[in-house]
């Protein structure tokens, strides 16, 4: 057996079927969401903002909010996906099979991944019951997505791991991706920042993230899709890293 | 024949510095049942759990069926079976789901005619659509063995199977171990009580404060904790044991105010009979006698203090 197939596929669908039984609150809060965001930003802000570098307000706010919910939802759900079974004890299965890390990461990181992409799909589907969005790039932001949904939720397995309580499982989405998120140009340009602000903002990395998003629909970002290609990647290669030594030494996972 | 499972000089000590395991050696033959017996604290979970992966041991080696259970750990495993001590069940999953489930984990596939078997031989069907919060704490259990079950195992851990059970479940449980000996699975099982070892054991183990201190055949060992005492309280207390009582080996114990016999209820003749008449023989009166059993406590420490060879 030189890869355990049917345990991966156990374990996706051990994942999708829990993503099932709140499949009603998963899907129709992004659409409210989303609906909310755009009654607020598309129509009071952007009554005075009419245009950010030629792209209308309303639609240049689409992929910030497809960002924003995908950021999230991916580090919630990859989080509590690992973290239930620790807290519930019934990690000691996982841990007794004859599974991989890889597997094991493959597993569940790719069931979060599926329900994140399912996710970005619905707020793209909800948007444009509002404003009128031409993807430039349509199978590049499809790419961008995929990309962008591993690597957070790799990226939540990891704090799934690492986290002791629910309190702390919160903490870093809602603490640190959130407003980084906000900052980091989901609703505006960094262009439209005093200078001092936008060198700030360069250390941000979500900025890179969003802006190459962007450039998927418009062809144009805050900077080069280069660099925010190699942003994206580099982040998953962290992840990665932090992963395989995670599993190496047991950590938090392991006696 | 080579054992089933064969640990050498297994070593843990957790991150709080306590030492949960000391060189332990032990070989496990194909197809026996082997009782681990210690009191609590004593290290049988822990040397469970190393061996099914989920505890990384400090040093020492451990092989199931050949396999080295870290650099072969997928070969290992697949053999392997386990029901923790611990009842850990996924709540909103069904019976049929989660037994399923587990088949696929350890790397098998589908086989809905013997998760039927498991589920009916453990008296699951009827609640195969169920989900497993709305059941008891028995039929918790009962699932967990299931799940060990799924992927038809040729090792079956089982750690204190029959804590917090009723006595119909025991003995199912009794009987199903049985039968999967007979199918030729290895089984080792951990429990607190000896007539458990009795009643299922072809070995027993007994380990305290990480050490294994015992291996032996469940006849032998039973003939040791076949032993009772005889205590006598004497109406007049005595200096020396008459030398017509020196056949029985008994001790003098409080002040001379108790005779102590140790004898031996397997055997075919106990010697009460004759020495309680050779007792009134010589004129001495007694005003109460008891017998009790060894307790598995005063067994761990006789077994820990005498050097072997010597309790027997
Ligand atoms: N995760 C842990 N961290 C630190 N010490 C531990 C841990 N798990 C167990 N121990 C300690 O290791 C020793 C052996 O524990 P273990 O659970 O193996 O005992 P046991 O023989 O199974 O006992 P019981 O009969 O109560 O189940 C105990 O002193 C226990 O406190
Ligand atoms: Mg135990």
């Amino acid at each position: 057996m030189m890869f355990n197939r049917h345990a991966v596929w156990s374990i996706y669908k051990f994942e999708i079927a829990r993503f099932g039984r709140t499949i009603l609150t998963s899907l129709l809060t992004p659409v409210i969401t989303t609906s909310l965001y755009f009654i607020v930003f598309g129509s009071a802000i952007g009554s005075r903002m009419t245009e950010v570098g030629g792209v209308p307000y309303g639609a240049f706010i689409v992929p910030g909010l497809i960002m924003l919910s995908m950021f999230t939802e991916s580090i919630s759900n990859a989080s509590f996906g690992i973290y239930m079974p620790k807290w519930a004890g019934t990690i000691y299965e996982l841990l007794s099979a004859p599974v991989s890390p890889f597997e094991t990461v493959v597993a569940y990181v790719g069931a979060a991944a599926t329900k994140s992409l399912l996710l970005g799909l619905v707020i793209f589907a909800t948007a444009h019951l509002f404003v009128d969005v031409q993807v430039a790039h349509p199978l590049l932001m499809l790419g961008f997505m995929v990309l962008i949904a591993a690597t957070f939720c790799l990226f939540g397995f990891i704090i799934g791991i690492w986290a002791k309580s629910f309190e702390q499982l919160q903490v870093v989405p809602l603490l640190i991706v959130m407003p980084m998120t906000f900052l980091g140009g989901a609703f505006y340009s960094i262009d439209m920042l005093p200078a001092a602000w936008r060198t700030v903002a360069l250390f941000n990395p979500i900025v890179y993230l969003i802006s190459g998003f962007r450039w998927t629909f418009f062809g144009k970002g805050d900077v080069a899709i280069g660099i925010s290609l190699a942003a994206t990647c580099g982040f998953l290669a962290i992840c990665l890293v932090i992963i395989s030594w995670m599993f190496k030494t047991g950590y938090r996972l392991k006696n | 024949m080579q054992p089933i499972i064969s640990i050498s000089n297994l070593t843990k000590t957790y991150k709080s510095g306590h030492q949960a395991l000391k060189r332990v050696d032990l070989d496990i033959r194909k197809g026996e049942i082997f009782a681990l017996l210690g009191p609590n604290g004593a290290g049988k979970t822990t040397m469970i759990s190393i061996i099914c992966g989920i505890v990384n041991p400090s040093s020492g080696t451990v092989t199931a069926d050949g396999h080295d259970i870290v650099r072969d750990f997928r070969a290992a495993r697949t053999k392997i079976g386990l029901v923790p001590q611990e009842l850990h069940t996924d709540s909103f999953e069904t019976v049929m789901a989660t037994v399923t489930f587990s088949r696929g984990l350890f790397g098998k596939a589908p086989h809905p005619a013997h998760i039927e078997k498991i589920l009916k031989d453990l008296s699951l069907w009827e609640k195969r659509n169920t989900k497993i919060q709305e059941l008891s704490g028995g039929m918790k259990r009962r699932v967990m063995i299931a799940k060990a079950l799924s992927h038809e195992p040729q090792i079956l851990f089982l750690d204190e199977p029959t804590a917090g059970v009723d006595v119909e479940l025991r003995r199912d449980m009794w009987g199903l171990v049985r039968e999967l000996r007979e199918s030729g699975v290895t089984i080792i099982l951990t429990t607190h009580y000896i007539e458990e070892a009795e009643e299922m054991a072809d070995r027993i183990g007994v380990i305290t404060k990480g050490e294994l201190i015992l291996v032996e055949d469940k006849s032998v060992l039973m003939q040791k904790l076949g032993r009772k005492t005889l205590t006598l309280n004497l109406s007049e207390p005595m200096t020396t044991i008459p030398a017509e009582l020196g056949e029985w080996a008994l001790t003098l114990k409080a002040d001379g105010n108790e005779l102590e016999y140790v004898f031996d209820t397997n055997a075919e003749r106990t010697g009460i009979p004759s020495l309680l008449r050779r007792m009134s023989d010589l004129g001495i009166a007694f005003k109460d006698l008891n017998t009790r059993q060894s307790s598995l406590e005063e067994i761990f420490v006789n077994l820990v203090h005498t050097p072997a060879g010597e309790a027997s």
